[in-house]
């Protein structure tokens, strides 16, 4: 496979074409805005977490195939999961694609693996990781949940 | 007549490989190769003949010194300006700019407009936005039509004695539009207006004569017209640079200094504060007679060609394409957008395929709110440019398509 094809795989075609919860959650507990000013991917995450369990997941804007790819995964691994469990899951992610990651970070990531031909392209790897630093700037609101009143 | 595959051999860099392809350089409106006469140039002078300029006795400094000031008058040769002390050197486009909003800060009164259009690069936009909030005045942006053409009623009708400052780009960079500078200029001079140009993109691809525009102040960086980086022009009517105060304040711009007083030094001298980028005015020298040999018939009659053929064949051959930017008088690049394709993938695709393009929002994001586009992919095509590239450009784009399209 050349670098073009690791990079665009069938998976990621897919969620880019149909992304996966791409939806604004109509009052969520947790939300931010990411966006990235040099190519203009811009993405709100939207959260609905009860029992600091992820209930409810959403993303939506405007971006490149990889951040959009990245979002689709990201909301479909992390809906149902805990929040320490989806911002573990965001480290391992941000291992995978930003440094010689393990064996042991591969397994983890499990589906996520699927991304890892972005570390060939350095600066895309922002556009990968743009929608999970959102998550963890939407998470780590914790006390103050935002409404979409405010 | 030159053939363009002699010219391509003058240029190291574009018998370079990038990703296993040969270079397809399509991103000249971002800047332009070198010619080896440009690299020449510099290499010389520091290994032979560097030293300052002004300051020394010595021999050496001397002959700097007139290296630099037969460049300042091929300068003006080059743009036509009636004299040599109204060409000053600066970093490039957007220090010439920002020197001209800052040293005009007194003449802007509140109340009053500055008018700029709604094509223009950040450069050329948010000085002006800046300077109407320090003074007060109102800053208004003439709207563009949807082939990418200054709405020229609007402009027309925004201007009047009210209007203290024009600025606005010869050519656009996101659209390729080549403005009715002349016209434009007239207008503004007749509602009493001083008017900037922002020649960046201009001043590789055409003659430009700023006499016969008629503006107050040109501005152009040398790395945009095959001369080096950190290196552009001001270029101002004699009577304003007189009348502005400087810019920055240091060695060289100085008269005479003590205690109580401070006196500067007549113009050029006055804006050139500090030691400047000598290598690099004399590497300008040398683009200009690079451009000078070559000549804008063969440029311009070369490049028109490249735009033409580059249209015909996405017209032909992409339908999924849509261009930004259709104005009737149009430099030689073209901005578009993919159905379905993010600009950045159509980068990083074409990155692999060995072509250079420039894909975001070109420094100029109110253009691509007026079109409701986050950021387009744009070819900017040189004299320097074949055919072959454009189908190897073309090609590549329907690679993109089939895979994300
Ligand atoms: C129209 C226009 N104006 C201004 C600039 C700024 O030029 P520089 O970055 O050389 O100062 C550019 C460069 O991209 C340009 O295209």
């Amino acid at each position: 496979m050349n670098k073009t094809d690791q990079l665009y795989q069938e998976v990621i075609l897919d969620h880019n074409k149909n992304p996966r919860n791409f939806k604004e959650l109509a009052s969520p507990t947790h939300k931010a805005h990411g966006i990235n000013p040099l190519c203009g991917d811009d993405y709100w995450i939207s959260i609905q977490v009860e029992n600091n369990t992820v209930q409810d997941i959403g993303f939506m804007g405007s971006g490149c195939a990889i951040s959009k790819s990245s979002g689709s995964l990201m909301t479909s691994l992390i809906k149902g999961k805990s929040t320490q469990e989806a911002l573990d899951l965001k480290n391992t992610f941000l291992e995978l694609i930003m440094t010689d990651c393990t064996d042991e970070c591969r397994e983890k990531a499990g589906r996520l693996k699927v991304l890892e031909g972005v570390k060939q392209f350095p600066i895309r790897v922002k556009c990968a990781t743009l929608v999970w630093r959102a998550l963890e700037a939407a998470l780590s609101q914790k006390d103050q949940a935002i409404s979409t009143e405010n | 007549m030159k053939s363009v595959q002699k010219i391509r051999q003058d240029f190291p860099m574009l018998s370079t490989h990038m990703n296993g392809h040969p270079l397809a350089y399509l991103d000249n409106g971002a800047t332009t190769q070198k010619p080896q006469s440009v690299i020449d140039a510099i290499t010389h002078f520091y290994r032979d003949e560097y030293a300052t300029i002004h300051r020394g006795v010595y021999e050496l400094s001397q002959k700097a010194t007139q290296a630099c000031d037969d460049v300042r008058a091929k300068t003006a040769q080059f743009i036509h300006a009636p004299s040599i002390d109204e060409i000053i050197f600066v970093r490039g486009t957007t220090e010439a700019i920002n020197l001209v909003s800052h040293c005009l800060g007194a003449y802007v009164q509140p109340g009053q407009d500055v008018i700029i259009t709604g094509m223009e690069h950040h450069a050329n936009f948010v000085p002006w936005q800046m300077l109407c909030i320090r003074n007060g005045a109102n800053f208004k942006v003439i709207p563009i039509t949807d082939t990418g053409e200054l709405d020229m009623d609007a402009y027309a009708k925004a201007l009047s004695e009210n209007t203290a400052i024009v600025a606005f780009g010869h050519i656009s960079n996101a659209l390729g539009t080549i403005n009715p500078v002349q016209e434009m200029t007239m207008l503004a001079k007749k509602a009493g207006a001083l008017v900037l140009i922002d020649g960046a993109q201009a001043i590789a691809h055409a003659p430009v004569d700023v006499q016969a525009i008629g503006c107050d102040f040109y501005a152009f960086s040398a790395h945009k017209c095959y001369g080096p980086t950190g290196i552009g022009v001001l270029w101002g009517k004699k009577t304003l640079l007189e009348a502005m105060p400087p810019y920055q304040f240091g060695g060289d711009m100085i008269e005479s200094v003590s205690i109580n007083k401070t006196t500067f030094a007549p113009i050029p001298a006055k804006f050139e504060s500090g030691t400047p980028a000598i290598a690099e005015i004399i590497g300008l020298g040398a683009a200009f007679d690079y451009i000078t040999k070559l000549g804008f018939d063969f440029i311009q009659k070369q490049e028109h060609s490249l735009l033409i053929y580059a249209q015909e064949q996405f017209e032909a051959c992409l339908p999924c394409i849509q261009v930004i930017g259709k104005a009737k008088h149009k430099a030689s690049l073209v901005s578009f957008i993919m159905e379905g394709v993010h600009p950045h993938d159509i980068g990083t695709i074409l990155d692999q395929e060995g072509i250079a393009v420039r894909a975001g929002h070109h420094c100029a994001q109110p253009v691509m709110t007026r079109f409701g586009i986050p950021a387009t992919t744009r070819a900017s095509m040189s004299f320097y440019n074949t055919q072959e590239e454009i189908d190897r450009l073309v090609n590549a784009l329907e690679k993109a398509y089939r895979l994300l399209g």
